[in-house]
């Protein structure tokens, strides 16, 4: 591949899903798209970065964005943002939304689903205390292939290992063969769409809660401030916006600001350095 | 650092969880049986046990069965690590007092992601 068809696949991934690639990450290009360009009887990457500038292939294109933006994730991952999530962000708007009983969160860039199945178990733990409650969670990815995997809710044995402890996993999951499916309970409590972060997202509604981690980081700074600049806009006036930790320090907007638990979590509203101009950091760790 | 004890009859087995556990930081002691396991246990009671559970001369659930009644054996942190992968060899597990299961095969991803969740990392 010469440097101009690496530059053109680079500027190709920005400019369909935000992805920023160095000359750096140049293994992880070949890594990734190398099984595409095979799957597509391309001989090399010059030749898919030749097909994907004939811009006839949509599909070709399609594949070549999930192959990049598709990252592994698993079941509670990190911990932390979760037990923050029980035990700080649902006290406060169970409190706050008493009257109205109405829940509503939002897992961008879900992959396979692992990140809102975790939120609704937990919220059917407490499924006593949400009794009457319209509890809905909206899990987007860029990727359809894996938001149709989301959908089924079927998980390899690995995947149920991976930080999903073992009484969750009888409480919560049916075994088929060798694969284990989420309760259609739960199953039915998440809303997966496809959803390109760049675009105009404001169609899915006001949400109390945003979970949108290890995404960020791949967006340069320009992207990444409009990106949580809509989701700000997409937020309850005191919803809670949860990042990844290594994301927060580059949280780049005055429309968040730190929750004191640190550890990503943001609280909407004017950030600490308000006088600063509309790129300023919020360190949340 | 933690005391685990590795019980399996593969020295395969051992010897991966061994080389996982010990990068976890973790001292590691080994039986190939549920009985040597009992008699290291009396000796001195670890930390965690990775515990395989069809063995010869006395398997992964009876060694526990009697773990359990043994003075402190209530204490160390029990992971299952076995082939039997059905809902009801999980069951009777729990039921039993193991506190987690791993469904071989694994990597270490899977052994760490268990130990951390009994609280052993």
């Amino acid at each position: 591949m010469t440097p101009a068809q690496f530059a053109f696949l680079a500027k190709f991934l920005k400019d369909r899903s935000g992805l920023v690639i160095g000359e750096d990450k140049r293994y992880l290009v070949e890594a990734r798209l190398g099984p595409v360009a095979h799957q597509r009887g391309l001989a090399s990457l010059s030749d898919l970065a030749a097909a994907l500038a004939r811009g006839a292939d949509l599909d070709l294109a399609a594949r070549v964005v999930e192959a990049m933006t598709t990252n592994e994730t698993f079941f509670f991952r990190d911990g932390a943002p979760f037990t923050l999530f029980t035990d700080v962000m649902l006290p406060h708007l169970m409190a706050a939304r008493a009257r109205e009983k109405t829940l509503r969160i939002w897992s961008a860039a879900c992959s396979s689903g692992q990140e809102p199945y975790s939120l609704a178990m937990l919220l059917a733990e407490r499924k006593a205390q949400l009794a009457g409650w319209r509890v809905e969670i909206v899990a987007t990815d860029l990727a359809g292939e894996v938001v149709e995997r989301a959908k089924e809710g079927l998980f390899s044995q690995f995947e149920v290992q991976r930080g999903l402890p073992i009484k969750l996993l009888l409480k919560h999951f049916a075994q088929e063969g060798e694969r284990w499916r989420i309760d259609a309970a739960l199953r039915q409590m998440v809303h997966f769409r496809t959803l390109n972060l760049l675009r105009d997202f404001s169609a899915l509604g006001r949400f109390d809660v945003v979970f949108c981690r290890n995404v960020l980081i791949y967006f340069d700074a320009e992207t990444k401030a409009d990106v949580l600049n809509r989701i700000a806009a997409s937020m309850a006036p005191d919803g809670y916006l949860m990042v990844g930790s290594a994301e927060a320090p580059e949280a780049i907007t005055r429309r968040f600001r730190a929750h004191p638990s640190r550890g990503g979590l943001l609280v909407k509203g004017e950030g600490a350095a308000s006088a600063a101009p509309a790129l300023s950091l919020v360190a949340a760790r | 650092m933690k005391h685990c004890l590795v019980v399996d009859d593969s020295s395969v087995i051992r010897k991966v969880a061994r080389r996982i556990l010990e990068g976890c930081e973790m001292r590691i002691s080994e039986a190939e049986n549920g009985q040597s396991a009992l008699a290291l246990c009396k000796q001195a009671m670890p930390d965690g046990i990775l515990l395989d559970w069809n063995m010869p001369i006395m398997d992964g659930f009876d060694f526990l069965a009697e773990l359990r009644s043994l003075p402190g054996g209530d204490a160390p942190k029990v992971v299952f690590c076995t082939t039997e992968n059905d809902v009801s060899h999980i069951t009777r597990a729990l039921r039993a007092g193991a506190d987690e299961y791993v469904m071989k095969p694994f990597d270490s991803e899977i052994i760490t992601s268990k130990f951390a969740e009994v609280g052993l990392l």
